[in-house]
């Protein structure tokens, strides 16, 4: 076998090997340099693997020589490979950004932790984009999320260890459910591969196990994916971690668990069966509306402006959720479309925050006043970010509201469309907040002192603004590779 | 390079004229138009790019040998008003001058609807700085009134367009017409650009109230643009000859009257506008020949006009016909230029005016419309009249003003750059089937017969004895410190005291209305932040447990949904 045979698996591979090589390392400096490294590699290989998906379509790989059902299969499909390149980009960026707000935000004895436990996250959502078994995609939940809790933990404020502690508790629930249902397919098929799966559960769909488990999994993902009203340990969660922690998060977790859904509705389940049979559309439908109105309120009265953008997650999750349950082609490419310029917006806005933080120190609204002249860069990314997660061309964020527009008008449901857009006004309203703070208000007599963040923190932050606007403008890659994924998902089906 | 759109060496010059001082500044704004126009020699006729946007076909370049005509006019007219301005020390104004003059351009080159309202709205923002540049009061509400129907114009064009695209006439920029869906609101969208009567007072009320070097630019570039959109998309609809007709007649009267001479030069350029709109209307090949090749003259030597009245301001700092006079003595080569601009515009034989302006009039009568070809020969003395002999004679000649004693030639670039207008007006009009032959559509035309040359000396000299005996006998309008009443008129007093008086009867109901509805918001805003307000249910830091319950009902809901 040569190299190019190994593609799939070193994304996660490079990683999980990198981590305890940080540990080693010791010093934070050292460590740093390992996990940039460690994490633009697997960014080549995820790159890499999307291109040759693309031109030769999936892959499979069968994990220490065993063969498929048996064995653990690697499979790489093109939305494997897309969710892979966003979860490979994201933590590239955000390791190159981090060696200065780690730096200021983290004991410099546990840096080196730090460093380890975030390629442990980057491995674990890595591993659940390319594995095509359901017991192993457990395990790499686990995997990330358990490091995911440490990294949290970490954060300066008190309260980071509480929201840790919450979110490891609802987050081990979760993945216990997921565990259940897993357990309840297996036990109905004898298997866990989900191709397998896919072809052995029509016979057994009337049973009540293959039910049970389908709840199971719904919900358990639910929780991970911030579902409303599962989404309660979320707001702390990344108010109060390090802010490369959030950022990382924000832009990848919620992410991979709608990827995990997807995985399990469409290719293991089906479209017939999950939407039809089951009325899981209209659950989704419920309470993806619901998400984004009360979440996107709720951020609109939230002064940590962290926590603010926490709150507005959830709402986009809800976006997500939305497509998702339209059920047609045209919907889940918008949920695909928007995970990943969700991503790229959520990305921007969390490491402008990021900037701030290393700045001033806080991120209340009222420490925003008069930012807007101090740090000039790292506000006017903020702007673009917040412009992007509005809805407005020519941002990324326009492109996905309008395929999810389109979505529901495809299906002549005109009240979705209107709360779909009422969402945008209210992200508007948060968005302006921050705004007007930064740029109208008075500012505080200390703050003459601030000076703009470096330009280590302003690159990425400007990578990712300069992606929101050129995939606003060039659709064709994002949603031209979203479409074809749906495509190939959901084949012949509606 | 110039995929992204031939304007790009006017952007890029735009962007560094901001940046830098001195005379890199200089040079860069130099560079900048005669980079561009060697840009446009390498772009072969027939040559476009086009993009996907969202589902639609764009073509943000597209050259054919109109929008070339077009874009050799503008970088032609942007390097002499760039030496005209060389003096000025405004980053302001040197950056928003070449931008404003990219956007020109590059809406010239717009293949498509979307495209060109971009520019279409560059076109606006950028211009309104000049206006703005002059930093004086009456020059900021003068140019907020001009943006406020600029932007109102691109609206226009902009829902012209979906429109049009919406009924599947797709998006590219060609032939559109009046029956076409959304036409009218393009026709009109045009219309306000090319200052048709009644939409026409932004251009008289801004243009005299921006900087000396700023109306310079502002008299070459807008309206240009309207007429080669007119031209793109209207030839040949029957109305636009009266209203062409219209536009040549009504600005006389203003002119003969106007006491401040740019703003009288404002009232020529909508009458000269006129001619290009009827032209366009004909729409035979000679007449949109004529059309073109009125635009074309049409920016040399009412820049020419402008610059000398831009000079006399400069010196002087007054433009108005009363308080002005005599200044020959002390401006003797300002003079000069100014009466071969005069000369120009009036259509003397061996000037510009006269090669271009008879195309349009021989195209008239050739289509039968008699009467129409009266008014533009009344409107052609009335021309001469008052941007004639109007303009030159009250501005250096009439009485000795109290400027006389301290008045001083204008800086040389501004005499060079008048200098090389006055050269294009007098080669044009001694060489003009050189001129036609790089005419957009062929033509063959002479303008040199007897008929022509005898009907414009008789009308020149007839109207010249007019004048005379009117001045003599005491009859002609003095000129007065006054402000003239226009249609703007009607939106500057009319409208602001009818909507003021109705305001003040309404106001009670309408305060009542307000208190009530402010209530209302406070009250729903109050209900939303007990629910979402940072202590709210929904936002609170919920105890584990309770999310646990969460989590256990929504599976007990799902598994009952699912097993029904």
């Amino acid at each position: 076998m040569g190299f190019v045979d190994h593609l799939p698996v070193l994304p996660v591979l490079v990683p999980l090997l990198a981590a305890p090589l940080c540990v080693l390392l010791e010093s934070g400096s050292r460590a740093w340099w390992a996990a940039v490294f460690a994490a633009w590699l697997s960014l080549a290989a995820a790159s890499a693997l999307l291109w040759q998906v693309s031109n030769s379509g999936a892959v499979s790989y069968a994990l220490g020589g065993w063969a498929a059902p048996w064995g653990i299969e690697y499979r790489v499909d093109l939305l494997a490979g897309y969710v892979l390149l966003i979860v490979a980009s994201i933590a590239a960026l955000v390791l190159s950004y981090a060696r200065l707000s780690v730096a200021q935000e983290i004991p410099c004895e546990r840096a080196a932790q730090f460093y380890a436990a975030f390629l442990l996250v980057l491995a674990g959502f890595s591993g659940i984009a390319v594995t095509g078994d359901a017991f192993n995609l457990f395990v790499f939940l686990e995997i990330s999320s358990l490091a995911s809790y440490t990294l949290i933990s970490m954060g300066k404020d008190r309260r980071a260890l509480s929201a840790s502690f919450q979110y490891l508790i609802m987050g081990s629930i979760g993945a216990t459910f997921i565990l259940i249902g897993v357990g309840f397919l297996y036990m109905m098929t004898g298997t866990l591969n989900m191709q397998d799966l896919a072809a052995r559960l029509p016979a057994v769909f009337e049973t009540r196990t293959v039910r049970a488990g389908f709840a199971f999994l719904t919900v358990g993902i639910g929780l991970k994916l911030a579902l409303f009203p599962l989404h309660l340990w979320l707001p702390n969660a990344y108010a109060y971690a390090p802010s490369t922690v959030s950022a990382f998060l924000s832009a990848t977790a919620t992410k991979v668990a709608v990827y995990a859904l997807l995985r399990f509705l469409i290719v293991v389940f089906g479209v017939e069966f999950s939407f039809e049979e089951m009325p899981a559309d209209v659950l989704f439908l419920v309470l993806g509306l619901a998400g984004m109105l009360s979440a996107s309120l709720v951020a609109v009265f939230q002064d940590n402006v962290k926590r603010m953008l926490a709150y507005s997650s959830v709402a986009q999750v809800g976006y997500m959720v939305l497509g998702i349950s339209l059920a047609s082609a045209t919907g889940l490419t918008s949920a695909v479309l928007h995970l990943f310029n969700h991503a790229l917006m959520k990305g921007a806005l969390f490491l402008a925050l990021g900037a701030v933080v290393y700045r001033v120190g806080a991120v209340q609204i009222r420490d925003f006043a008069g930012l807007g002249r101090r740090m000039p860069w790292t506000m006017a990314a903020f702007v673009i970010g917040g412009l992007s997660l509005v809805g407005v061309p020519p941002t990324a964020g326009f492109v996905s509201k309008w395929y999810l527009v389109l979505a529901t008008l495809e299906k002549g449901w005109w009240p979705v469309a209107g709360l779909v857009l009422l969402g945008s006004v209210i992200a508007l309203v948060y968005v302006w907040r921050v705004v007007e703070a930064a740029y109208f208000a008075q500012p505080r007599a200390d703050v003459t002192a601030l000076r703009e963040a470096p330009p280590s923190l302003l690159v990425p932050i400007w990578i990712l603004v300069g992606a929101n606007l050129y995939f606003g403008l060039r659709t064709d890659l994002t949603a031209g590779i979203a479409r074809r994924a749906v495509s190939t998902l959901i084949g012949g089906a509606p | 390079m110039l995929d992204l759109t031939p304007a790009l060496p006017l952007y890029l010059g735009a962007l560094f004229a901001g940046i830098t001082r001195g005379w890199l500044r200089a040079v860069v704004m130099l560079a900048a138009p005669i980079v561009g126009a060697a840009g446009l020699l390498g772009l072969e006729s027939g040559f476009s790019v086009t993009t996907d946007l969202m589902g639609y076909t764009l073509t943000p370049v597209r050259v054919d040998a109109l929008s070339l005509w077009f874009g050799y006019l503008f970088h032609l007219a942007a390097l002499i008003a760039v030496v005209y301005a060389l003096h000025v020390k405004d980053p302001l104004q040197d950056s928003a001058a070449l931008a404003y003059a990219g956007s020109a351009a590059g809406a010239v080159f717009a293949g498509d609807l979307l495209t060109l309202f971009v520019y279409w709205e560059l076109l606006a923002l950028t211009s309104a700085v000049l206006i703005f540049a002059r930093r004086s009061e009456r020059a900021l509400h003068a140019g907020i009134r001009y943006l406020v129907m600029q932007i109102a114009s691109g609206v226009l064009l902009l829902a012209g367009a979906l429109l049009f695209a919406g009924s599947g006439g797709g998006l590219a920029f060609g032939p559109i017409g009046l029956d076409a869906p959304g036409g009218w609101l393009i026709f009109l969208a045009f219309g306000i650009k090319s200052a048709f009567p009644l939409l026409h007072n932004w251009l008289t009320d801004a243009y005299p109230e921006a900087t000396p070097s700023g109306t310079v630019f502002l008299s070459a570039f807008t309206t240009k643009v309207a007429i080669y959109a007119l031209a793109r998309g209207f030839a040949g609809t029957e109305l636009l000859v009266y209203i062409g007709a219209l536009m040549t007649c009504f600005p006389i009267f203003y002119a003969v009257i106007e006491n401040d001479l740019r703003r009288v030069l404002a009232y020529s350029l909508i009458n000269q506008l006129g001619f290009m709109v009827v032209g366009i209307g004909i729409g035979t090949q000679l007449a949109l020949s004529g059309a073109v090749a009125h635009a074309f003259t049409d920016v040399i030597f009412k820049g020419l006009l402008m610059m000398s009245m831009g000079a006399v301001l400069y010196v002087t700092g007054e433009s108005r016909g009363s308080e002005l006079g005599g200044l020959y003595k002390k401006m003797p080569r300002t003079t000069v230029l100014c009466i071969v601009g005069a000369a120009s515009i009036s259509a003397f034989p061996l000037f510009s005016g006269f090669v271009s302006k008879s195309m349009v009039m021989s195209a008239v009568l050739q289509e039968g419309y008699q009467g129409v070809w009266l008014v533009l020969l009344f409107a052609s003395a009335g021309v001469f009249h008052h941007a004639g002999i109007k303009i030159p004679f009250f501005a250096f000649f009439a009485h000795d003003s109290r400027f006389v004693a301290t008045a001083h030639e204008p800086p040389a670039n501004m005499l060079i750059a008048m200098s090389v207008a006055a050269l294009l007006c007098m080669a044009i009009g001694s060489f003009p089937q050189v001129f036609y032959a790089l005419l957009p559509f062929a033509v063959s035309y002479t303008p040199y017969d007897v008929t022509h040359v005898l009907a414009q000396m008789q009308l020149l000299a007839f109207s010249a004895l007019a004048f005379t005996w009117l001045r003599l006998s005491g009859i002609y309008p003095a000129e007065l410190k006054s402000v003239n009443l226009d249609a703007e008129w009607v939106y500057r007093r009319l409208l602001p005291e009818a909507a003021r008086r109705f305001l003040q009867s309404a106001a009670p109901l309408d305060r009542r209305l307000r208190r009530q509805g402010q209530a209302l918001m406070r009250r729903g805003v109050r209900a939303l932040a007990r629910h979402h307000g940072s202590h709210g249910v929904l936002a609170r830091t919920w105890p584990t447990g309770s999310m646990v319950l969460w989590v256990a009902s929504l599976l007990g809901l799902s598994l009952v949904l699912y097993y029904m």
